[in-house]
């Protein structure tokens, strides 16, 4: 499945039956729910694994009712965020405890958003510099680990990181700001 | 603030890390979402004309999933009990 598919391109195909297609969504979307869960609603990893798997079965049963196919990002969010206040709610009235204030997951989802814009981006520039910067900064792996997994002296990752982060802003620049920038021809 | 603006190094690399890879296995299972449904569907079909598979599913819904073939995980066990009252009506 094609990389360049744009978000409305790839529902399409989804709602066409294509079992690649729903893999990619689920690929291209899995961080995000997992973030919305787990940072902005702080869900245990218990509790995000349920919402998280609640989240896609909702959108695979409910793909047909959405009206606009570019809007699958922030439907998908809509959906985590219901489940994840469900999910709080229902640990509450069991377990009481503290909730993070809606100020505060307002500005975490808005970040996570941002985030994701980048992700997107990253998806655009070479295989190695995607491999580099999602190891060292969203799988935190060291310069050590980095090196030995991709046959580089780990002197040399500090500079190709610093390079490959040049790329992604020129990428992130010569792209109009919105909330679908997937790609797409 | 525009999305796609100021971005200095520190910031991108910020940003990188708010979205840690999920899981691989929830990924996977999400992955198979479709599949399961498909499998799902297939044995309530058969419980909805196979009055002997119906009653064994009722009876012991584990090893009747089993003896016909399908892993009888949890969430395929929830779902097939979640459909049984409908099969009786």
């Amino acid at each position: 499945m094609s990389m360049e598919l744009s978000d409305a391109q790839l529902v399409g195909r989804c709602r066409a039956g294509e079992a690649a297609a729903w893999n990619e969504l689920v690929e291209r979307f899995s961080r995000y729910v997992y973030a919305i869960a787990v940072r902005a609603y702080r869900l245990p990893e218990h509790d995000a694994e349920d919402v998280f798997q609640d989240v896609f079965a909702r959108a695979y049963e409910r793909l047909a009712s959405l009206r606009d196919d570019a809007a699958i990002r922030p439907w998908l969010a809509q959906l985590t965020r219901n489940a994840c206040v469900d999910r709080l709610r229902t640990s509450a009235r069991e377990q009481p405890a503290e909730e993070p204030g809606a100020e505060e997951t307002d500005a975490t989802l808005e970040r996570l958003d941002e985030a994701l814009t980048v992700h997107e981006a990253l998806e655009a520039l070479s295989g190695d510099c995607r491999d580099i910067l999602d190891r060292f900064f969203a799988r935190d792996e060291s310069y050590r680990t980095i090196g030995e997994a991709l046959d580089l002296p780990a002197g040399t990752i500090a500079s190709r990181i610093s390079r490959c982060l040049g790329k992604l802003r020129e990428q992130l620049e010569g792209r109009k700001p919105g909330p679908n920038t997937s790609g797409g021809s | 603030m525009s999305a796609t603006s100021g971005y200095d190094e520190e910031r991108l690399g910020e940003l990188l890390s708010d979205l840690p890879p999920a899981p691989a296995g929830w990924v996977r299972a999400a992955q198979e979402l479709p599949s399961a449904r498909r499998g799902i569907d297939e044995i309530v079909e058969r419980a909805r004309v196979d009055s002997e598979f119906r009653v064994r599913l009722v009876a012991d819904l584990e090893t009747a999933l089993a003896a016909a073939g399908y892993e009888p995980t949890d969430e395929l066990v929830d779902a097939v009990r979640a459909c049984l009252p409908e099969l009786d009506q």
